[in-house]
């Protein structure tokens, strides 16, 4: 099993092809999930062309149940996050499904 | 915020890079994101989330123009589930 890819491949990978050092690398993977972490936040919708957008989902109160008890208690209103992939990422990935099934 | 938003947002809190080093590191980054996914890596970032590929089964679909059904294969889409940090700071409002 391959393990998945992190913030540090990230940064590796920007100081191998971009040559940017080590700290510089790190910091701007950092600062690349934070300022769309603060985008989504503010209630900002984010839309990366080629990849896809980060939208956000007001969701009412609706009833739940605790799996242990079997209690009712109801899931409150919440704002969510969700992700559309774009035509391009959603091509590239359904040619993987052509090759491989998991 | 659009990619060339976050570029600009991303260069404005940078002392030591130029907009042009900050453009072709968004780039790398969302283009190596694609690439891991499409060839069945998951992406795990700490704190946003993770990236995964969830696999649809082959199903008769229909085309809505003429109605005729449609045989569709099995397919993988990529999946994100926000992570914890993610989660409360957007619902925090």
């Amino acid at each position: 099993m391959s393990s998945a890819l992190t913030k540090a491949d990230l940064a590796e990978k920007l100081y191998e092809d971009l040559g940017l050092n080590k700290r510089e690398a790190k910091e701007l993977v950092e600062i690349f999930f934070e300022e769309i972490r603060t985008a989504l936040e503010s209630n900002e919708q984010v839309k990366l062309s080629g990849f896809g957008n980060f939208d956000l989902r007001e969701k009412s109160q609706r009833p739940g149940r605790n799996p242990k008890t079997g209690e009712e208690i109801p899931i409150t209103a919440r704002r969510v996050v969700t992700f559309r992939p774009g035509q391009k990422l959603k091509a590239r990935v359904e040619a993987y499904a052509g090759t491989k099934p998991q | 915020m659009t990619k060339s938003e976050l570029i600009e947002r991303i260069a404005d809190r940078q002392e030591q890079l130029s907009y042009k080093d900050v453009e072709l590191s968004v780039k790398l980054i969302l283009e190596h994101m694609s690439k891991m996914l499409a060839s069945g890596e998951r992406i795990e970032v700490r704190g946003f989330g993770s990236f995964s590929l969830h696999y649809r089964a082959p199903r008769v679909g229909r085309n809505p123009k003429t109605g005729e059904a449609v045989s569709l294969e099995g397919k993988f889409v990529p999946h994100f589930k926000p992570g914890k940090e993610m989660r409360e700071r957007v619902n925090d409002f």
